[in-house]
């Protein structure tokens, strides 16, 4: 195995007084797919969250390729791994243009040749040129999730942290989505820690996933074992038969 | 079979715009008998105006149409709000998709429950307070007694669906529309949500037209499906003919869905020119 692009050592974390995930420990192989599944509220969306720095509250360790994870913001590691939300309509400025909003991650970090960035950007996400100076409320949920998942690449990460990615898009959209990030990861290398509970997408992504049930990791599983039905864990099949498919003895 | 217990023909939903009018729904005409119909279609396919239609609650400045709608004899077009009123809960009644923006944050879960029954008749306290708990054990919420004494905010998702569906079928209607009954839920609370309105749906003989995106759930779950693209229906289908479905549209949602077991390196995407254009594949 390569080196881990994320680790996770007894991460707990809590939002106040409120305890949400309990002692998660996993690791992300470099250009792997990782998903995360499981109900609502079981603390899976909170992992992210803690990663990329939006929830401070949590102890144990939490390496990114590498190097630890402070509590403070960090713009180095902003670089190095960047997060792409559920809610396209929700996670792009209303009054931004495409163009200001793929900018600005560049602005921040002082890089040039903005131009030509976003250019390319726009290209290597499917988004015709034209799109490049109108406002999130002229383009559709798909592209706009294409210029979340845009603005997430503009820094050139390694690491992309995706929160049900196609959750808030219809089937046919989904499926674009789904091949565009399947052809960023190959043309890029990158590594995905992905969010979902839908299971046949894991099953289109990714290479392993954890099931995750109140706060705690209850199984890892490599996707053959999704793919024949054969996972272990009693809530695992129980998910697994809730998405319609047939087990198998594990 | 008997006469159906809903007919529509030739249904037109407009909307007014700064461009002229549009229709949302185009034209359309189906039957129902009391069987379960899944009508599925992606965002802005107007299969949720179907449904809204049907209870009369697309209101101005949208306009429906239709040559017929009928309802177990009763000519919906031409009744009055009053006489709709009547209609509505008592013999047709909806499941939203939402239980936290459907529900009255300030009254009691027993309480709106028990709402649903006196708007359309009175009935002495004690029997009412009976049939509301009834109803919460048939939609499976354990302890009754103490969740009807609860607010929305307290209950979970799921529960609150729950709550939704005791309330919609406590008066016992002839046709339930379920409009994206389970789209806010879990994947694993969604079962248990569809088996419940299944049961009470095929043990009280009731119509029920499901609403939803989910084209393998609503095959799961439903007698016969319409599918629905911007306004018309293209397909009409036996739920276990799904697979061999011949429009260009139906066959590019099934191949776009990925998969348990997926092993396609690409998903194929829905080239939208094909079936505008009549040129198929």
């Amino acid at each position: 195995m390569k080196k881990a692009a994320i680790h996770l050592e007894d991460l707990s974390i809590s939002y106040g007084k409120t305890p949400v995930v309990f002692d998660v420990e996993f690791s992300v192989a470099e250009g792997e797919s990782f998903a995360l599944v499981g109900e609502s509220g079981s603390g899976k969306s909170t992992i992210l969250r803690a990663i990329s720095g939006l929830a401070p509250d949590w102890t144990g360790k939490i390496s990114v390729l590498g190097k630890p994870r402070g509590h403070a913001p960090d713009r180095a590691f902003a670089k190095t791994c960047q997060m792409v939300f559920q809610d396209p309509y929700g996670s792009l400025h209303p009054r931004k243009t495409v163009d200001d909003c793929l900018a600005e991650p560049l602005a921040v970090h002082g890089i040039g040749g903005r131009d030509t960035r976003v250019k390319d950007m726009l290209d290597a996400v499917g988004l015709d040129q034209r799109f490049r100076f109108r406002f999130p409320h002229q383009l559709s949920g798909g592209q706009r999730q294409r210029v979340a998942i845009a603005r997430a690449l503009m820094l050139e990460p390694r690491v992309m942290l995706l929160d049900e990615p196609t959750s808030a898009l219809d089937v046919s959209v989904q499926a674009e989505i789904l091949n565009l990030l399947k052809k960023l990861r190959r043309e890029q290398g990158l590594t995905y820690l992905m969010v979902t509970h839908n299971l046949p997408v894991v099953s289109f992504l990714c290479d392993r996933m954890a099931v995750m049930r109140h706060g705690r990791v209850v199984e890892i599983a490599k996707v053959d074992a999704l793919k024949t039905g054969r996972l272990a864990n009693p809530y695992s099949r129980e998910l697994y038969a809730a998405s319609g498919g047939t087990l198998q003895p594990a | 079979m008997s006469a159906p217990l809903l007919d529509i023909e030739n249904l037109t939903v407009t909307f007014p715009t700064s461009r002229g009018p549009v229709d949302v729904v185009k034209g359309i005409s189906f039957s129902l008998g009391r069987e379960r119909l899944g009508i599925v279609g992606e965002s802005g396919s107007g299969k949720s105006m179907t449904g809204r239609s049907i209870l009369r609650l697309i209101r101005k400045p949208g306009r429906v149409t239709a040559d017929r709608m009928t309802f177990d004899g009763i000519d919906l077009l031409s009744q009055s709000e009053r006489q709709m009123r009547e209609l509505r809960g008592a013999r047709i009644s909806m499941v939203m998709q939402d239980p936290k923006f459907s529900l009255n944050p300030v009254m009691t879960i027993g309480d709106q429950i028990g709402e649903a029954l006196l708007t359309h008749g009175k009935l002495p306290r004690r029997e009412l307070k009976a049939r509301v708990l009834s109803m919460l054990e048939a939609v499976r919420i354990n302890e009754p007694e103490r969740v009807a004494n609860l607010y929305p905010h307290e209950v979970s998702g799921g529960m609150g669906q729950r709550v939704m569906i005791a309330m919609m079928l406590i008066p016992e209607p002839d046709l339930l529309i379920a409009d994206e009954p389970t789209s806010a839920l879990d994947v694993s609370v969604q079962a248990q949500v569809l088996d419940i309105i299944d049961d009470l749906v095929t043990g009280k003989g009731m119509g029920l037209i499901l609403i939803s995106h989910d084209l393998n759930l609503v095959s799961r779950y439903c007698d016969r499906i319409l599918v629905m693209n911007s306004g018309e229906i293209v397909e009409s289908c036996k739920a276990g003919d799904l697979n061999k479905a011949t429009h260009a549209y139906t066959k590019g949602l099934l191949a776009a869905m990925p998969r348990m077991d997926e092993e396609r390196d690409e998903l194929p995407v829905l080239d939208r020119s094909t079936w505008t254009t009549g040129a198929g594949t």
